[in-house]
């Protein structure tokens, strides 16, 4: 059978188009594109070659050892010198012509330190308006080995949200001790050593059982019948009663 | 702003530029899919307007990539999406389908369709345009009985293969932003379906204004026949689109998954305009509503009125459906990035005027579509010329 | 309330090694030569310092032997956007309010369960305190950053392979083959794409692929305070992140769109996506 004029011609030009379009493939695909996958391999190397500009604080230790041996073992060992000192590869690079800058002022410590409730308590904050005002945190506070000038006497010292809740409710007026009892380790291993938390109903009833002696306006209830399955606190959340 | 939006969100990625590119090629298919009622479903009454919706669908399939392209970060490296496309992914596909679409099916069709016209042209011009002609037609001049129904065969079977061609075509449009799961304004499987027949009632639409528009100008009368049974099959494409719509809409509400209250908020402020009162009532029920009542979609017309009367409503109407989906497509692009994916944010989207994603480059883009069809209708005509008319329009 | 159970104290530090060659008393050295007049040591001064950067280890990178994750606890992050800052620092994000690989959010919760989350300036000054404290159910800071997820829909998404997962497990874009068409920026659930400004490619946290093939952990890992942000190997035991996931309960964000992401969230709460 002849092949129609028509298709003749219209073979002809979609060839040299197939055709136009795969030398120009051939050409235009970048050398090492599909080596590793659906991608330009060569991309890694030119990401991983990003001058990096946190040197990281094995480099500071490597000469400032005396500083990192006392950031180590004191409370901020966890806190890498670049959060305070800045990215400081440059320094690194050039040790004499770039020098890191130490913020000394008030302004940089509370970025941590501030009192915020959003933080997790036990987080040591203080309320920078209040605390010491005007005087650099370095004056009584070594950044590179931070401890409160004396161990805390106030628990608000990083329980912050709780003391300012307390301060509010019905409670105000409690200390801390009344309910919890604070071993002196709590304060140098706060995670190990845990304050008490009052094992028995009876304790909370002191003031609130039927015929206690407490103040007059405190609330009472039958202990016995008030659901007896659980503690106090189970429910209620003592720093912060429903009843204001 | 309202809520919280990521901060990354603050910037509308997709601007009124990739409004404009669904809406373009929605009209390429519905243009398309009308010229094939003619050819494949032998609807008779529509062939005054065959050529005219071929050329109407290859001039808006020529400008359909350029909003696109003016988009890019790097318009220069768009090449890359035919050297290395990757197979896994919607957009990768784009240059497939388009190259797909506008050489096999498109030019293909409307070369077959012309063929015999383009060689008697030849032999009929002077100078330069019998050149032009003469390479219109790649040198395929035999006008011999088996080889004009040749041409026809040819012509017929391009047509029942671009019908399927130009629901991919446009469904894969719906797809890109079906597909993206990551946005639940966007995420769905009518996203195709529902594209499809807004792209048909858009074409549709065009068409009949075109139709109308061209006979005013070029002082012939509009064949009525043909206008009530565009008016008719825009009127059905309506309903069907409006039912898949109301189905998706419906379907949202009752699943009332996480993303429901803030997509509820966007209808209820930023969309308003766009959705309710553009899309909704002026694009949809009032068009819906005349067409229904003039053509002869219903029972032959419930009050079928003067020609005139019926030629100014179908008007109006498409005129209204056109802005209608002109407005689903914004709803689409530019509702899907005004939440936050947080869903817990509502962000603005300020049109900007001038500048390369403006709404001035949306016009040009517009209008250039026109311009193209413009010339197409010189150099091909689709209406049989008095000989002596075409030497004196001096074309 | 937030937790008053747990107190936050800062982990013990990393016993990463320290470069065997001791430059302090090096530079002291080349200082003594210097006032001598020797301009010369000075050039060579920098040679050690440069081999110095790069651990021994680092000409024998094999992306085949690890694959990153990170671990991130809610209960730890107190919200001081130092990750924020580090990470604009380290790979020259533009410094606006627009553009982030990393941001921390901060979520408030009311005594009627009604949220609200803000993040001024990506976290990246710190937070001011809360407006109205005495409402606060509970409240917390959630770091977010790129989730490298091991079904990445930005990688699906990309037309051209301009962005990838390395063997390593990152997801990575090469801004010589972006087209910036932004589809990656729309797919990504988490919004943790952004694009660049001026280089007109999409962009995204790295997780500081630089500092990694160095043997190095990502900035804002370098510099959490808390040790809120957790670095190490998703599958093998060994690394900090595996005993965080041994000792923690852990989630995903947005599980259900089976992105299966690879940084993982200890004390999540339910509010947060």
């Amino acid at each position: 059978m002849k092949v129609p004029q028509q298709v003749a011609r219209l073979g002809v030009v979609f060839a040299a188009a197939i055709a136009a379009l795969l030398v120009a493939r051939s050409f235009l695909v970048p050398e090492t594109f599909g080596e590793l996958g659906h991608y330009r391999a060569a991309a890694i190397d030119s990401i991983a070659a990003h001058p990096k500009k946190y040197a990281g604080h094995q480099e500071c230790a490597a000469c400032h050892d005396d500083l990192a041996a006392k950031r180590a073992a004191g409370n901020h060992r966890g806190v890498a010198c670049e959060v305070c000192h800045g990215p400081q590869q440059a320094h690194v690079d050039a040790p004499l012509d770039v020098k890191p800058p130490a913020p000394r002022d008030r302004g940089f410590c509370p970025l941590c330190h501030a009192y915020n409730p959003s933080r997790p308590t036990g987080f040591p904050q203080i309320d920078p308006v209040a605390h010491n005002p005007l005087r650099p945190c370095i004056t009584c506070h070594d950044p590179h080995a931070p401890v409160p000038p004396a161990v805390p006497e106030e628990c608000s010292a990083c329980h912050g949200q709780i003391a300012r809740q307390k301060a509010l409710s019905h409670h105000a007026n409690l200390p801390c001790v009344t309910c919890h009892q604070v071993p002196q380790q709590h304060k140098v291993t706060p995670r190990v050593i845990r304050p008490t938390k009052p094992a028995e109903r009876a304790f909370c009833g002191r003031c609130h059982a039927e015929g206690a002696s407490g103040p007059a306006e405190a609330p009472r209830i039958d202990l016995a019948a008030h659901h007896p399955r659980y503690l106090c606190w189970q429910c209620h959340y003592p720093h912060y009663p429903e009843t204001q | 702003m309202q809520g919280y939006i990521y901060p990354n969100e603050f910037e509308l990625q997709w601007s009124l530029l990739i409004v404009l590119y669904p809406y373009i090629t929605g009209l390429v298919a519905g243009a398309f899919i009308l010229a094939s009622l003619e050819r494949v479903f032998n609807v008779k009454e529509v062939q005054p307007t065959y050529r005219l919706a071929l050329l109407t669908a290859l001039a808006f399939l020529l400008v359909a990539p350029l909003p696109l392209q003016a988009h890019l970060g790097h318009p220069e490296r768009s090449y890359e999406i035919f050297l290395t496309p990757n197979r896994k992914s919607a957009m990768a596909m784009f240059g497939f389908v388009y190259a797909w679409y506008l050489t096999v099916v498109l030019l293909l069709e409307i070369w077959f369709e012309y063929r015999k016209d383009m060689v008697l042209w030849a032999r009929e011009a002077v100078g330069w345009r019998r050149w032009l002609y003469y390479g219109l037609t790649l040198g395929a001049t035999d006008l011999s009985d088996p080889s004009l129904k040749f041409d026809d065969a040819a012509g017929r079977w391009i047509t029942v293969i671009g019908i399927p061609s130009a629901f991919l075509l446009h469904g894969y449009v719906g797809f890109i932003f079906g597909s993206v799961k990551a946005n639940p304004w966007w995420s769905s499987v009518l996203m195709p379906v529902v594209f499809l027949f807004s792209a048909i009632v858009s074409g549709i639409a065009l068409v009949l204004i075109l139709y109308v528009v061209i006979s005013l100008f070029r002082s012939r009368p509009v064949d009525m026949r043909c206008l009530d049974k565009l008016a008719s099959f825009l009127f059905y494409a309506m309903i069907v689109d409006v039912s898949l719509e109301m189905l998706d809409f419906v379907h949202r509400l009752y699943e009332s998954e996480e993303s429901i209250d803030i997509l509820s908020q966007m209808i209820e402020s930023r969309l308003f305009i766009s959705l309710i009162v553009l899309q909704l009532v002026l694009g949809t029920l009032i068009p819906l509503g005349f067409l229904g009542v003039f053509s002869p979609a219903l029972h032959r017309g419930l009050a079928r009125g003067s020609d005139e009367l019926r030629r100014l409503i179908y008007l109006m109407s498409a005129v209204l459906v056109e802005i209608g989906i002109f407005s689903i497509r914004w709803n689409v692009v530019i509702g899907g990035q005004l939440f936050s994916k947080s869903l817990r944010g509502l962000t603005v989207y300020k049109v900007e005027l001038l500048g390369l994603e403006g709404l001035a480059t949306t016009l040009v883009l517009l209008a250039l579509p026109f311009v193209i069809l413009w010339v197409l209708v010189k150099v091909l005509p689709p209406w049989e010329e008095p000989a002596g008319l075409r030497r004196l329009d001096g074309v | 309330m937030t937790r008053d159970e747990e107190p936050s104290v800062a982990p013990a530090d990393d016993p990463r090694p320290t470069p065997a060659v001791d430059r302090r008393r090096f530079v002291e050295d080349a200082l003594k030569a210097c006032a001598a007049g020797c301009p010369l040591i000075l050039a060579v001064m920098r040679l050690p310092a440069a081999a110095a950067q790069r651990p021994a280890g680092e000409a024998a990178y094999d992306p085949a032997e690890h694959l990153y994750g990170m671990g991130i606890d809610i209960q730890k992050c107190i919200g001081c956007g130092r990750c924020v800052a580090a990470c604009k620092a380290e790979n020259d994000v533009p410094l606006d309010g627009y553009h982030f690989n990393t941001w921390v959010e901060r979520y408030v919760i009311d005594e009627d369960g009604d949220v609200t989350v803000d993040s001024p300036n990506g976290g990246f000054d710190g937070f001011p305190p809360p407006a109205a404290e005495s409402e606060i159910r509970r409240t917390f800071f959630v770091p977010k950053l790129c989730n490298h997820c091991a079904n990445p829909p930005c990688v699906q998404v990309c037309p051209v392979g301009a962005t990838f997962s390395t063997p390593d497990g990152v997801v990575l874009v090469d801004e010589q083959y972006c087209i910036g068409c932004r589809y990656c920026i729309q797919a990504c659930p988490y919004g943790a794409r952004w694009f660049h400004p001026t280089k007109h490619v999409a962009a995204k946290c790295t997780l500081c692929y630089h500092r990694l093939v160095k043997g190095l952990v990502p900035a804002c890992v370098e510099v959490c305070p808390t040790g809120a942000r957790i670095f190490g190997e998703v599958e093998q035991r060994p690394t900090p992140l595996a005993r965080f996931m041994r000792m923690n309960d852990v989630q995903v964000l947005k599980p259900h769109l089976n992105t299966r992401p690879k940084v993982y969230y200890a004390n999540l709460d339910g509010e947060v996506r």
